[in-house]
């Protein structure tokens, strides 16, 4: 392949883009390991002078972060084994088995989608009130535990799963809990990934609803936590921006990790 | 057959259930709570509730902060979505080219601020742009130009916070253009080089009306999550200066859950719905009348 002038502005040009899209994060990196008022000095440094771990041990030791971050583990994981499950069973179901109103109930939860959740918010937070789940983490976990969105990934997937396969299975005496369990979960794994990862990094960087229900501060989520700690520590640049780097660091791994699933998701979401 | 019938629904039950109970329903009681005067008192002892008819709206709609932050949603909308989309999309045909080296890398970090936590990347956001130790003014000093006050001047607040959505979210919209970029037939650019067709022409004349469906269906749902701004605001400069920066939402959260304003809550919740509806049909309706008129 030739290499001219236009190779040049092309690559030039992303190079350019992808810079503006990583500085933050880069600089966000640099400044967490800068001594504490470092990065308030003029001008601002890019690198740290003598570089520290005080940051982070103030982070685990004076403002619990250790324990914001157990929180949004916790939150994150029930929300995804509970919403996995729930989206896979129906998604299936909506896809290869009839009953009576399959495809009504189909096309209204579809036409719900268009209704943003806030509409629901204030009714939904007196509701949870009167069930006792305002400020437990059963309260933020519950909205969520199915998903119009999930099943719509499910559906698509599992049509592809042969007919023949599951006559063949009920034919063999199987019920369906088993032909579920054993024939279509197996084939349904790569969508169950997909799935996972979008329930967790949804729920992990979910602000305004665990906001809302979570009134207790150690009950607090990692978002949550970093945003009443960026009011009250306006100054400490350094110790903000290493709160930012634990609670960034565990998605950007899981998503490195799983890149291919999220965004097989991402495009399926983009043509319904 | 019956017996299966049944099992379909043990499938389909939990979910729907979870969907019944916590969206659907709350969404109609939303609807009866907005003709309520659904306030402290009431949350306090619930017969101290009373049915106000339609007074909530109209006291929404008198309300001069509503219509600020009405203002301030929309320039958010009419700057931002623009300008997220020409980003997706220039990367997009970047990333396409098959001049670019290095496509997986590439992808990725423009991809990366997608994934990261909104308040996180706020509180950085926050920092570059801060009027003294911000580095976004330590270079733009350098090119002799400011210093701004990025947050704290009421005609550069929401502008910052356009810039930093813009760079959050145009990665996702990124990879659509992408998959739709490779759906488009080689022949069609074959045909217009043939033709003597320019690059530029070649993008104005095959690419954009190839990728008119995605260019739809991307501006409808971004602009749907633009009008549900509100983590940007409540992190970067808490509605302020001046509000320049409460959008509907903030106010929303605030009138609800700071104020316990239920009923008005509610209200303003349902008015943005109505608003965000009567945006993307339009628009939707707009780009099929473009389709027929392309067609016919």
């Amino acid at each position: 392949m030739k290499r001219g002038p236009a190779a040049v502005i092309i690559n030039s040009a992303l190079g350019l883009a992808a810079a503006f899209a990583l500085f933050p994060l880069l600089w966000m990196v640099s400044v967490s390991f800068m001594q504490p008022g470092a990065a308030s000095s003029y001008p601002p440094p890019l690198l740290p002078a003598d570089a520290t771990l005080q940051n982070y041990r103030d982070l685990f030791a004076r403002v619990n972060m250790g324990g914001y971050l157990l929180n949004s583990l916790v939150v994150a994981c029930g929300l995804t084994v509970t919403s996995v499950l729930f989206n896979v069973m129906a998604g299936y179901a909506f896809a290869k088995l009839q009953f009576a109103g399959r495809d009504a109930l189909f096309k209204t939860l579809l036409a719900a989608l268009v209704i943003p959740g806030q509409v629901a918010m204030m009714p939904l937070f007196l509701m949870l009130k009167a069930m006792g789940l305002v400020n437990t983490w059963a309260g933020v976990i519950v909205p969520g535990m199915a998903g119009v969105f999930g099943i719509f990934l499910v559906r698509q997937y599992a049509r592809s799963i042969p007919d023949a396969l599951l006559e063949a299975a009920r034919m063999d005496g199987a019920g369906e809990l088993r032909i579920f369990v054993l024939v279509v979960l197996p084939m349904l794994k790569p969508v169950l990934v997909t799935l996972a990862v979008f329930a967790f990094l949804g729920s992990w960087n979910d602000f305004m609803w665990p906001l809302i229900v979570l009134t207790d501060s150690t009950l607090h989520t990692a978002p949550v936590a970093l945003a009443s700690l960026s009011r009250e520590h306006v100054q400490d640049s350094e110790l903000m921006m290493a709160g930012s780097v634990v609670t960034i660091a565990p998605v950007l791994v899981l998503f490195l990790g799983l890149q291919r699933y999220y965004m097989q998701g991402l495009l399926v979401g983009s043509v319904k | 057959m019956k017996k299966r019938s049944l099992a379909a629904w043990m499938f389909v039950g939990p979910a729907i259930s979870v969907i019944g109970l916590f969206f659907v329903l709350p969404v109609l009681a939303g609807l009866g709570l907005s003709v309520t005067d659904f306030d402290l008192y009431a949350l306090a002892d619930l017969r101290n509730l009373r049915f106000v008819g339609l007074d909530n709206y109209g006291h929404v709609l008198t309300l001069p902060l509503f219509w600020k932050a009405l203002g301030n949603t929309l320039y958010f909308v009419i700057v931002g979505v623009p300008l997220s989309i020409a980003l997706s999309l220039a990367t997009a045909v970047l990333l396409q080219s098959p001049l670019a080296r290095f496509k997986p890398f590439f992808r990725t970090a423009l991809f990366a601020p997608v994934v990261t936590t909104l308040v996180a990347v706020a509180v950085i956001w926050r920092y570059l742009l801060h009027v003294r130790y911000g580095l976004v003014n330590e270079g733009l000093g350098a090119l002799g130009l400011g210093p701004f006050d990025w947050l704290g001047d009421p005609d550069w607040s929401m502008p910052s916070i356009i810039l930093f959505a813009v760079w959050k979210g145009f990665g996702a919209n990124m990879i659509i253009f992408v998959a739709a970029l490779q759906a488009i037939p080689d022949d069609l650019y074959e045909a217009a080089r043939l033709d003597g067709a320019t690059r530029w022409q070649q993008f104005v004349y095959v690419t954009l009306p190839m990728l008119k469906p995605t260019l739809l269906l991307v501006s409808v749902l971004t602009m749907a999550g633009y009008f549900q701004l509100f983590a940007e605001p409540y992190v970067m400069t808490q509605g302020g200066p001046l509000q320049s920066t409460v959008s509907v939402l903030y106010l929303m959260y605030e009138e609800g859950f700071r104020w316990w304003n239920l009923g008005t809550a509610s209200a303003v919740a349902f008015l943005l719905f109505v608003l965000m509806i009567a945006v993307t049909q339009g628009l939707m309706r707009l780009g099929r009348r473009g389709e027929e008129v392309a067609a016919g």
